[in-house]
């Protein structure tokens, strides 16, 4: 394979790389001033990449000896990772711009991480896994402490390095075990070796670490803990940008580095998956009923969910996967829809986070208040929202691989997770209302809830087209 | 193609909906929202005129993909369930109408609501397809969750939130079973599993049970009854109606069109089951009601003894008890809705629901005197009101398939006579001493329009029920003729 056909698989990436590195340079000649012409650079920048993977990039592709796959289920992360970025860029715009904390760093530091998301979701093995996943970590690292004279941010930026780093630690010793005992990086290389010779010992051991590690990435229990102090003190833009295209990168790798070098191995590692699926469920649920700080629920709602897009990994099928892919699409939208809200929440033009604030939001801001509220219970997977969608689709696949037990448990942490979505509807609609919130037109967060809640409803009654492009994609993953 | 009638009726609400939201002033609200249900029964009458009553299968039949995989948007109605979406339809009007003064704040919101949620209730009775049910079954919850929360009484956020979870967490259970079905016969299409049930026996026990977490909850029966006189006495009058005239419908309706057809021999296993808990519902709601010193506490609990008619005569499994119980639910739909009617009149003048603080009301309010006593009637079950053909034929039923469920279930009418006309003495009765009700006036013109036709097909039915009859008896005599058959394959096969 010549060096152009690589090129041409990774274009995306290039373009992405290039364009950050350009408006870098832009920012840094212009100055201050230059912030919202690099926001803006990079949400075009986005989308050309985007159209890019979709349009121009060929289709199962591989490029340097297999380490990058540009596959169909490469391209359906992708596409979602894109999106979420560059909305999450437009409301780290209007985010800063208000808050007077503009800085042209941000877009591009969003531009490096989601380069890295980009190459996770590609990776072919295991050491451009770790370079993807790593050029992502560092970025956020220090887009979670990027309101730095804030002590919450700062001590989210370190909090999450710390661990975050705990964790890429985890994932390497995993990795060499796994390559000491099957002599590959190579996913495909890691499971001929395994099909001819069994799983040995090691590679179980490895395998442990390498979900310890991974684990940490989606914040699955029990390695959550860095979640909810992190998802509260990063500004809300980032907080969004962590819960949406953060998590799409995360889980797609997770897939793909458990489901193409271990197939032969799924007996030992679904009781691994099914136990910290239903764990985060769980905690998810449970831990989300006493939050008084939305964005600590928030992230509380994640562990849950991710608990959830587990169960479609633990059923280890072409089904699960698309069920995977069909719950991260859903949940990246209605979750943007979500933070948009939440950095609507202003009073007195100072941000405000708690759940009591949102009281009686149904009385001062009826649109606000039952967009905010379709959202919530899409994301209970009550219908007739595209949550129910995406659970249906999850619960279905874990049915069919005979995971019946996990797949109640999973229902009946759904049940309880229903009480506190049910409880922000409650403090809308029921509640005696708190002075009202600024209702200044902050245009961008409001268009994306709108859009937000537009998905929701028009997943509920087309989901064919989503459905038919999760399953191609998961055939592409699983042949 | 023809025209798409059901999804016409469905889905009208739900323009009027929007219409509202574009124009959210009260009172065109009001307007948008009665205009609306009204041109619903109307398409739902067009729909019963293109019914051919003969043909026991589906009719109307619209099918589209949706999910892919064998889940399609199929919706058709059969001699079951077609009787009620126009009482759906039908009462509608009745509830807009009834909220007309009563509900003040937010009236668009208010309105918003119930046509969603009529949309959802016509829907259920509609759909053939496992899932498009659970979604329309389901998306019911939230309008409804929504009525008693934002404009009911006191303890308001309680009984929405009781209301909500019970019948929740009985219906995921469900969802898991739809999903083995799936899984087991590769389609949701519910006249195909109806045509080809063949779950096998262990596994129709289980599936029976999880469909009968959902209906139970939803009917109530015995003992997951108790969201339900919470959420009455709180929600606000035509919540009330609705919630008893309809929503505790769809559980008789679900075994109805699941249970019974395709879990044959697990309906057979648990009958026992179902009539201990019918009979105890019955007897045991009826003693509670007689206790109650709230009106619409009291009418709650006979709602539960009434459906508890209902389920014992579902599960006799035979021709009376099945005609019976549907009979029951669409009468009961009329008087209940009627009675929470008949409460809120009186509650409108004196904001209390106390039986304590009325009696007399006859001196001063002959008419709704008049009225409540028919209707108090129709829930005694006295022949010549539409009560007595429903409890009739399903102890008819019930004397069939076991003696004793049926003098169990007899004894009940005794009890609900006592709590009945017990109700109506201290209310109506007596001489009026209370110095609050000097003044109370009798019904106005738009309650006398609100009650008088509900009046009139309660006696009708009661009177000439054959209408009913001649829709239902085709659909209900192939589900017992496909239970039999069943039943005797199996014999032969041992």
């Amino acid at each position: 394979m010549t060096l152009q056909a690589d090129l041409l698989v990774v274009l995306p990436e290039l373009i992405l790389a290039l364009g950050a590195m350009t408006l870098l340079l832009t920012g840094a000649i212009r100055g201050g001033k230059a912030a919202p012409l690099v926001n803006w650079g990079a949400v075009a920048l986005l989308a050309v990449a985007g159209a890019v993977a979709l349009c121009v990039v060929p289709a199962d592709a591989t490029a340097f000896g297999g380490a990058f796959i540009a596959d169909g289920f490469a391209r359906f992360a992708k596409i979602l990772i894109l999106a979420g970025a560059a909305l999450c860029i437009l409301l780290a715009d209007e985010f800063f711009a208000t808050s007077k904390l503009s800085r042209f760093e941000l877009p591009v530091l969003m531009l490096i991480a989601t380069l890295g998301m980009l190459l996770m979701v590609s990776a072919g093995s295991f050491l451009s896994l770790y370079m993807g996943l790593e050029l992502q970590s560092l970025a956020l690292y220090v887009l979670a402490s990027f309101n730095r004279d804030h002590l919450r941010s700062t001590e989210a930026g370190l909090k999450y390095f710390v661990l975050g780093a705990l964790s890429s630690g985890m994932l390497l010793y995993g990795i060499s075990l796994i390559y000491g005992f099957t002599g590959s990086v190579a996913f495909t290389a890691i499971a001929h070796v395994i099909g001819e010779m069994g799983v040995s010992l090691g590679v179980i051991f490895g395998l442990v670490f390498l979900i310890a590690g991974l684990a940490f990435k989606v914040s699955a229990v029990p390695f959550h803990m860095w979640t909810p102090d992190v998802y509260e003190g990063a500004p809300t833009p980032v907080t969004a940008y962590f819960a949406t295209a953060a998590k799409v990168a995360a889980l797609c790798l997770f897939l793909r580095a458990i489901l193409s070098p271990f197939p032969e191995a799924l007996e030992q590692w679904r009781q691994i998956i099914v136990f910290i699926s239903v764990l985060s469920m769980a905690l998810g649920a449970l831990a989300a009923i006493g939050q008084t700080n939305i964005k600590r629920l928030m992230a509380y709602s994640s562990i849950g969910h991710m608990g959830y897009a587990l169960l479609g990994l633990a059923a280890g099928t072409i089904m699960g996967v698309q069920g995977v892919l069909i719950y991260l699409a859903v949940y990246v939208f209605t979750n943007l829809g979500v933070f948009a809200g939440i950095q609507v929440m202003r009073r007195n033009g100072h941000a405000v986070e708690s759940i009591s604030d949102l009281a009686g939001l149904a009385r001062t801001d009826i649109r606000f208040a039952l967009v905010f509220a379709m959202l919530f219970l899409s994301l209970a997977g009550l219908p007739p929202f595209a949550g129910f969608i995406a659970k249906f689709y999850i619960f279905l696949a874990a049915m069919q691989a005979g995971l019946v037990i996990p797949a109640v448990l999973g229902v009946l942490a759904s049940t309880v997770g229903l009480v506190y979505y049910l409880r922000l509807a409650k403090i809308m609609f029921f509640d005696e209302p708190a002075p009202a919130l600024d209702v200044r037109q902050s245009l961008a967060p409001r268009a994306i809830m709108v859009m937000a809640g537009a998905v929701t409803l028009v997943l509920i009654v087309v989901p064919l087209p989503l459905v038919n492009a999760a399953g191609a994609a998961a055939r592409a993953l699983l042949p | 193609m023809s025209l798409p009638i059901l999804s016409l009726t469905t889905f009208a609400p739900l323009v009027g909906a929007l219409a509202i939201l574009a124009l959210p002033k009260a009172n065109s609200a009001r307007w948008i929202a009665l205009g609306t249900t009204v041109v619903t029964f109307a398409l739902s009458l067009v729909m019963l005129a293109g019914f051919n009553s003969l043909d026991p299968g589906f009719q109307l039949v619209e099918k589209l993909e949706w999910m892919g995989g064998g889940i399609s948007y199929h919706m058709g109605v059969d001699g079951i369930s077609i009787l009620f979406v126009v009482l759906t339809t039908a009462l509608m009007p009745f509830a807009i109408a009834a909220s007309w003064e009563s509900i003040e704040t937010r009236v668009a919101e208010y309105m918003v609501a119930f046509l969603v949620l009529e949309t959802m209730m016509i829907g259920v009775f509609c759909a053939l397809d496992l899932v498009l049910f659970y979604v329309l079954f389901e998306g019911g919850l939230i309008p409804m969750f929504l009525i008693i929360g934002v404009w009911g009484g006191k303890r308001r956020v309680y009984a929405s939130f009781k209301f909500f979870l019970y019948t929740f967490v009985g219906s995921v259970l469900m969802l898991l079973a739809i999903m083995s079905m799936y899984w087991y016969s590769g389609t949701t299409d519910i006249p195909t599993l109806i045509a080809s049930s063949n779950f096998p026996a262990g596994m129709q026990t289980w599936l029976w049970l999880a469909f009968f977490a959902s209906f139970a909850v939803k009917m109530p029966m015995w003992p997951v009854h108790t969201w339900l006189p919470d959420a009455h006495v709180e929600a606000p009058t035509a919540g009330s109606v609705i919630l008893a005239a309809i929503l505790l419908k769809m559980g008789g309706y679900g075994f109805l069109r699941f249970s019974l057809p395709m879990f044959p021999d697990a309906s057979l296993l648990f009958q026992p089951l179902v009539f201990t808990m019918s009979v105890i519902a019955i007897i045991y709601t009826s003693l509670v009601a007689l206790a109650q010193e709230d009106m619409k506490k009291l009418i709650a609990y006979s709602s539960v003894a009434h459906m508890g008619f209902v389920t014992m005569g579902i599960f006799t499994l035979n021709h009376q008890g099945i005609e019976g119980g549907i009979f029951q639910m669409l009468s009961h739909g009329v008087v209940s809705g009627a009675l929470f009617l008949c409460v809120g009149v009186v509650y409108d003048r004196m904001h209390t629901r106390e039986i304590a603080a009325y009696g007399g009301l006859v001196n001063r309010m002959p008419v709704y005197a008049a009225c409540f006593l028919v209707f108090t009637m129709a829930n005694v079950g006295l022949p010549g009101t539409s009560g007595f053909v429903g409890e009739f034929l399903t102890m008819l039923g019930a004397y069939r398939a076991n003696t004793w469920v049926a003098i169990f279930a007899a004894t009940g009418v005794i009890l609900s006579a006592a709590y009945a006309l017990f109700l109506y003495r201290r209310i109506v009765f007596g001489v009026l001493v209370k110095p609050a009700l000097q003044t109370i006036q009798d019904l106005t013109l738009r309650e006398k329009a609100l009650l008088v036709p509900l009046l009139v097909v309660t006696i009708f039915l009661g009177v000439y029920p054959k209408p009913v009859f001649d829709v239902t008896t085709p659909a209900v005599m192939k589900l017992v003729d496909g239970i039999k058959l069943r039943n005797a394959n199996q014999g032969a096969a041992k």
